[in-house]
């Protein structure tokens, strides 16, 4: 097994809800692909479509009220099109999910140790005693020092932290060769959060995942990621390495987000903030490009009439042509809002 | 826990005693007493206050509940003005009757309700979801009465599938399997009306729950470990929906007891309710007394009931 095998490789994904009979597209023509031993972060304002697309991939979309088109392909199969008794088959053993609020995330009803063995019963032909000593095995490994004691527990006898530690278990325990990680330290405070990524990095480390990490935290990008999609308005619009797009920001929106960082040590106090906000899911502007709306002082001409992805430098993705004539508003003449 | 349930026993107590001295004063509020209604125009009105004088109806009203109240802490309620036996030995009998009747009931209640409001849930939105939502709202707008005199004319008179009156066939004697069987059987009518008319609420409370735990963060974990669709909702949803309708099992019951006030008027059946009406139309005090306390204090030891088994269910809850 090669390390830089091609885990999932997503084309053309588009993810509609039913809104009143009318399907809209959360996630509009997404294109992207996962390398074994990746952390591949996706990363873009609340309401871009990321957890569409997390939830896609592991197929856990409601189908009466949502379609899924394009391709997801895994292991030669396309999951976007798979029904859900073979979609039992992978979710949870070959694909894990990590969700945001580890608070809700549990039953309250059932004890720890329960939870994570629920998917070693059906994933595995391990015996009872063999699951239990590898729920024991797990919780050691996500970093909890009672296994034994912790897993007669129920959630709420558990902090935050602990609980996304006994998500991450739950998502690891068949060794799953992607995990998606939707916000996983979103709710947690900051001390917690870096240790929580912390032991994503290991567990990647450890076992050669590739792991889809979901965040709107530029911060936590550039501590774990490999590689970067930035998203708006339900496309990528932008794709790089980490180093590259740190170094080298090109789209519009990736400088504006970048802008919008608070920093430290800048003499200009006052937040940047992107003018305007991500247009809803029934009033989004299906041509042309999608961000134009905000940024009003770039003149049209600029725009691709159907923007795409040009490959800039090797790996380097950007989509639509605006970019290269992007400056930010109080650069030009000096106005400032 | 015990500890914990021995106080809020205790706890009663004084909840009771409350209770007592608000059912004395109202009772003594109601216009007439037990000897108004044998009146008649030829009776010696001083015989009558004779009678007053004796029953101690004419103590200031403070005497007569500390009286009363003493006699009560020991179960002893005093004489029925009509029936002229010992209230505790009237009432006993009939709550027997009543507390059976309930039982019955509510057994056949979530015998319907239960499976009726996880299916509808599940199948939201299916035709099935739609005649069980159907269903309930008939029987939501169908008043108590109503359905009890229908089955009672249908099933009783027309079809004569059951007893029309009574608690159980005089011909049995008590403790044989004939007499268990009759009493039963004397039951299930109103039994079935009671449940049938109880099962809206639960059912649309079921199917609500259920269809809100879909879209739960914890049944989404549920199901991203990839187990089959019946073990999710088996393990994840029905468990915690049910939790709920368990926490409501002690007023459920409380409530079926005070709703056979109605239900065992109209079937004839002797329990308490049918002594509750009967008692107030012939202002039997030491009657009506009685079985308002002991209606209060069922519904005293129903919440307690819906505490234990909710601290029992849900390990989220200990009761304090
Ligand atoms: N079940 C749904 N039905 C209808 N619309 C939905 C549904 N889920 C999400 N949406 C809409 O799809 C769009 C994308 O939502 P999504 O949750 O994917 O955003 P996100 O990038 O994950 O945002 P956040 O950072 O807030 O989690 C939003 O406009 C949202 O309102
Ligand atoms: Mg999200």
């Amino acid at each position: 097994m090669n390390s830089t095998e091609q885990l999932l490789s997503i084309n053309n994904l588009h993810t509609g809800f039913r809104i009143k009979d009318t399907y809209f597209d959360a996630v509009d023509g997404v294109s992207i692909s996962l390398k074994r031993n990746e952390i591949l972060a996706v990363v873009g304002e609340s309401g871009c479509g990321k957890s569409t697309l997390a939830t896609s991939i592991i197929g856990l979309h409601d189908h009466n009220k949502t379609r899924v088109e394009g391709e997801i392909i895994y292991k030669g199969i396309n999951l976007a099109k798979l029904d859900e008794e073979k979609f039992n088959k992978i979710r949870g053993e070959e694909i894990g999910m990590i969700f945001q609020d580890p608070l809700s995330a549990l039953n309250p009803l059932m004890r720890i140790g329960d939870q994570i063995e629920e998917g070693l019963a059906f994933h595995t032909k391990m015996s009872k005693e063999q699951r239990e000593k590898r729920v024991f095995e797990l919780l050691d490994q996500v970093g909890i020092s009672n296994p034994k004691r912790i897993a007669k527990q129920f959630p709420h006898q558990l902090s935050g932290g602990m609980r996304q530690r006994v998500i991450i278990a739950i998502a690891i325990s068949c060794k799953p060769n992607i995990i998606i990680a939707d916000e996983p330290t979103t709710a947690l405070d900051v001390t917690i959060q870096a240790q929580i990524l912390d032991l994503l990095k290991d567990l990647q480390a450890e076992t050669g995942a590739g792991i889809v990490l979901i965040t709107h935290d530029l911060g936590v990008v550039a501590e774990v990621a490999d590689r970067v999609a930035v998203m708006y308005a339900g496309q990528i619009i932008e794709e790089a390495s980490v180093e590259e797009l740190f170094a080298n920001p090109l789209h519009p929106y990736t400088r504006s987000l970048f802008n919008s960082i608070p920093q430290m040590n800048s003499e200009n106090e006052k937040l940047q903030v992107i003018q305007g906000i991500v247009p809803s899911l029934t009033n989004l502007p299906r041509t042309g490009c999608r961000f134009s709306a905000r940024i009003p002082w770039i003149s049209e001409g600029m725009h691709e009439e159907n923007p795409t992805m040009h490959e800039v430098s090797p790996g380097h993705l950007v989509r639509c042509t605006c970019w290269q004539h992007f400056h930010f508003e109080s650069e030009e003449g000096g106005i400032t809002r | 826990m015990w500890k914990i349930i021995v106080r809020r026993v205790l706890i009663m107590i004084p909840q009771l005693f409350v209770l007592s001295l608000l059912i004395f004063i109202l009772a003594k509020q109601l216009p007439g007493d037990p000897f108004t209604g044998l009146l008649t125009p030829d009776t010696d009105p001083n015989r009558i206050e004779e009678l007053r004088e004796l029953a101690g109806l004419n103590d200031p009203w403070y005497v007569q509940y500390v009286n009363w109240i003493g006699n009560a802490a020991q179960g002893d309620f005093g004489k029925s003005y009509t029936y002229k036996i010992k209230v505790s030995t009237l009432i006993g009998e009939k709550a027997l009757n009543t507390f059976w009747l309930s039982l019955v009931s509510a057994i056949i209640l979530y015998l319907i309700a239960i499976p009726l409001g996880v299916l509808a849930g599940r199948y939201q939105d299916t035709i099935f979801d739609k005649i069980i939502v159907f269903y309930s709202f008939v029987t939501y707008a169908i008043p108590t009465f109503v359905l009890a005199l229908i089955f009672l004319f249908i099933f009783g008179y027309q079809l004569h599938w059951f007893p029309t009156v009574g608690s159980v066939d005089v011909k049995y004697d008590p403790g044989t399997a004939g007499y268990f069987w009759s009493k039963l059987y004397h039951m299930l009518l109103p039994a079935i009306t009671t449940a049938i008319l109880g099962t809206t609420s639960v059912i649309q409370y079921l199917r609500s729950e259920i269809i809100d735990a879909k879209s739960l963060d914890y049944v989404r974990t549920a199901r991203s470990k990839g187990i089959p669709v019946n073990k999710v909702y088996s393990r994840h949803i029905f468990r915690n929906s049910l939790l709920p309708i368990a926490a409501f099992l002690g007023f459920t019951i409380t409530g079926l007891l005070v709703g056979s006030i109605f239900i065992e008027t109209i079937f004839g059946y002797p329990g308490m309710g049918q002594l509750f009406i009967s008692s107030l139309l012939s202002r039997d005090y030491s009657v009506i007394t009685a079985l308002v306390m002991l209606f209060g204090l069922l519904a005293l030891l129903g919440s307690l009931l819906s505490d234990i088994i909710m601290s029992i269910v849900d390990p989220r809850i200990r009761i304090e």
